[in-house]
């Protein structure tokens, strides 16, 4: 197993090339650079130049691809031109608030999708599964900025209950318990409208395996044996139903980094998907370059993690 | 022969399934008894409802679509009116069930080990090592080599023929009085099917127990059985010993059956097919001998309107009158007194 792993990482290296070449040609043909935002009508043009001159904006593109390559698998990935702090602590700094924020929502997500839709599965075409079905289409139908627009007003303007924005109240120190307390509460509801909104894949993917589950031979083998219902569902049908859930965790734990556009922006969370955003609008291309790459990576880990979790918990499935 | 107890007894037992707000009966008026140390077979084509008839002793149907009528009487029980979790003391205790396809019938994803001591768990007070014990036993019993490693591994690391044996190792685990096969060497290979027979008769042997054995392979039932019941459409049209059965077969679909064997030194290539299908459960027709549209050569005035079971030797029952006047299509048939 570990000679598969090794090779699979190995494999990943010519793949991250050319997505890197990718990358660089696309933001390379980008419109404007990042001293274009810095014309003032009292900039001199020349200066600009001269600072254009200085990053290397007119070497040939393989050349100023060499230095970058070169400065990356060093862990360099130069300077935010926004920020003007190096991109690598930049996005060490949002990555953990992204973190914190998408662990408790997948957290949230699951708590509320496993039990639905293990139970919808269960009491198929009943009152209690059509509700369930009705909520994860409404779920699924309803626009993720609408919700966050209107969890933010009622519950953050109206009611007061949670706070609209930030990741952390300042007047705590930082590491004391108030200030962990502080952060919790910060993400709690960009959190909960994140595990409102994405339960519905998790919810039909269960619902239709138990459903699948219920009518296999091998459940009848264990019904034939005399145990009870319950332990039939627990021992048997979740088990087995879970499958297609285990087959996504691998994307689902890298994809806890790729934080929400969507979410992050409304509710003024400083995290991946914001500053993802933000280096877009202002060209910053030493962050886009580098966040780009690091999504590509977390995809291609996460289909290997997938595999070895499938292992696992499938004995079916060896890699060997 | 010396009488014996019975063990299961089945009185016009009726199971029916819902299509669009309508129960269609599967199994329409089966009554049947089992004796201990009995191995009777119960064949029929695909679709006679004789896998139905099995599932329905243990009420492994689902409640909301099927309803199940008549007496099924065990141990001074009615098991057709026990609800599931009366019912749950029943299976896998007193009676265990070994089913057609060992390839779907293990949960792919437990260790063989843990399937087969499940039953254990619920209906003994063996502790874990006793369990475990007996696990070994069992799998020695059902002729596993090696068990100790056997009960470690998964399903799909085992062959069919290992995998059918494990099946029966779990059907026998709480030494049940009854066993109910159904199908059990359909998905197996010829040689494989010897040897699963095999065991089957040893254990039966060894366990005194009764064996409802299910069955569309008449060179099964020659081989293990010791009483026929032969269903068409539901019912069973014809219930005998089963060298009787072999030796004198009358009802005509009986007939129609062991006619369609092929026989090896015959001269005849042609191979004999029983003329047209078995009725669908929605349009299977409740009046009349239900064979009769399938020999429609014979006149309608040799069946009766409500066909009955005859005894026509003893312990030989046919149903309807229709076998008296036989014969095969193109063959000259018996005048109608």
């Amino acid at each position: 197993m570990w000679k598969t792993i090794i090779r699979r990482i190995l494999v990943m290296i010519p793949q991250l090339l050319v997505l890197s070449l990718l990358i660089f040609i696309m933001a390379k043909f980008m419109p404007g650079d990042p001293f274009t935002g810095m014309v003032t009508p009292d900039t001199d043009p020349a200066r600009i130049e001269e600072l254009r001159q200085q990053a290397g904006f007119y070497d040939p593109w393989y050349q100023q691809y060499a230095t970058w390559m070169m400065n990356a698998v060093q862990g360099d990935f130069g300077k935010s031109y926004t920020y003007k702090v190096a991109v690598a602590d930049l996005i060490g700094d949002r990555a953990l608030n992204t973190l914190w924020l998408s662990l408790v929502s997948v957290f949230l997500l699951y708590l509320i999708a496993i039990p639905l839709g293990v139970l919808a599965g269960r009491y198929q075409n009943t009152f209690l599964d059509k509700t369930v079905v009705l909520y994860s289409f409404i779920s699924y139908a309803i626009p993720v900025f609408v919700l966050a627009l209107i969890f933010l007003f009622l519950f953050g303007y109206k009611l007061q209950w949670f706070p609209t924005s930030g990741t952390v109240d300042i007047k705590y120190e930082n590491g004391s318990l108030g200030y962990i307390w502080s952060k919790f509460y910060h993400l709690l509801l960009p959190a909960i409208t994140y595990a409102v909104l994405g339960t519905t894949g998790v919810i039909q993917y269960l619902r239709t395996e138990v459903i699948d589950a219920k009518s296999q031979d091998y459940v009848r083998t264990a019904r034939s044996k005399g145990i009870p219902l319950n332990k039939v569902y627990s021992r048997h049908i979740f088990r087995n139903s879970l499958l297609p859930i285990a087959a996504f965790l691998g994307f689902t734990i890298t994809g806890l980094l790729g934080g929400s556009i969507f979410i992050e922006t409304i509710f003024g969370y400083p995290g991946m998907g914001q500053l993802f955003i933000q280096s877009i609008s202002g060209r910053d291309y030493s962050v886009i370059t580098a966040l780009v790459m690091l999504y590509g990576f977390l995809t291609l880990l996460g289909s290997l993690l997938s595999d070895i979790i499938m292992s696992i918990v499938d004995p079916r499935i060896r890699i060997d | 022969m010396k009488p014996t107890q019975e063990l299961l007894t089945i009185n016009n037992l009726h199971t029916g399934f819902r299509v669009k707000d309508k129960y269609f009966n599967a199994v329409d008026g089966v009554s049947i008894h089992l004796k201990k140390n009995e191995i009777l077979a119960i064949v029929g084509e695909s679709g006679c409802g004789k896998s139905t008839l099995a599932t329905s002793i243990i009420g492994l149907h689902d409640h909301n679509n099927t309803k199940i009528t008549g007496e099924i009487q065990f141990k001074g029980l009615n098991l057709a009116t026990l609800t599931d979790e009366k019912l749950n003391n029943v299976r896998g205790n007193d009676i265990g069930m070994i089913f057609q396809d060992p390839l779907s019938a293990l949960n792919p994803l437990m260790r063989i080990g843990d399937q087969i001591e499940e039953a254990l768990i619920y209906h003994t007070r063996m502790s874990r090592i006793e369990r475990s014990h007996r696990v070994i036993e069992l799998l020695n019993q059902v002729g596993i080599p090696n068990p100790q490693r056997v009960l470690k591994q998964f399903p799909h690391q085992l062959s069919g023929g290992m995998r059918q044996r494990v099946i029966i190792a779990i059907a026998i685990s709480c030494k049940p009085s009854i066993i109910i096969a159904d199908e059990p060497t359909t998905a197996l290979d010829v040689t494989i099917q010897a040897q699963i027979l095999d065991l089957l008769k040893d254990l039966q042997a060894e366990t005194e127990s009764g064996i409802i054995l299910i069955t569309h392979d008449l060179g099964v039932v020659a081989e293990v059985a010791d009483r026929v019941a032969v269903m068409y459409a539901g019912q069973i049209i014809e219930e005998a010993p089963v060298e009787e059965l072999f030796n004198n077969p009358a009802h005509p679909y009986t007939r129609s059956l062991l006619n369609s064997i092929p026989q090896t030194h015959s001269e005849n290539e042609k191979l004999e097919v029983i003329q047209g299908l078995v009725p669908s459960l929605v349009n299977l027709p409740r009046n009349g001998c239900r064979f009769a549209p399938r020999i429609p050569w014979i006149p309608a005035e040799a069946h009766e309107t409500e066909p009955q079971l005859h005894e026509i030797a003893p312990g030989h029952f046919v149903r309807c009158t229709c076998w008296n006047h036989f014969h095969f299509k193109g063959e000259e048939g018996g005048s109608l007194l």
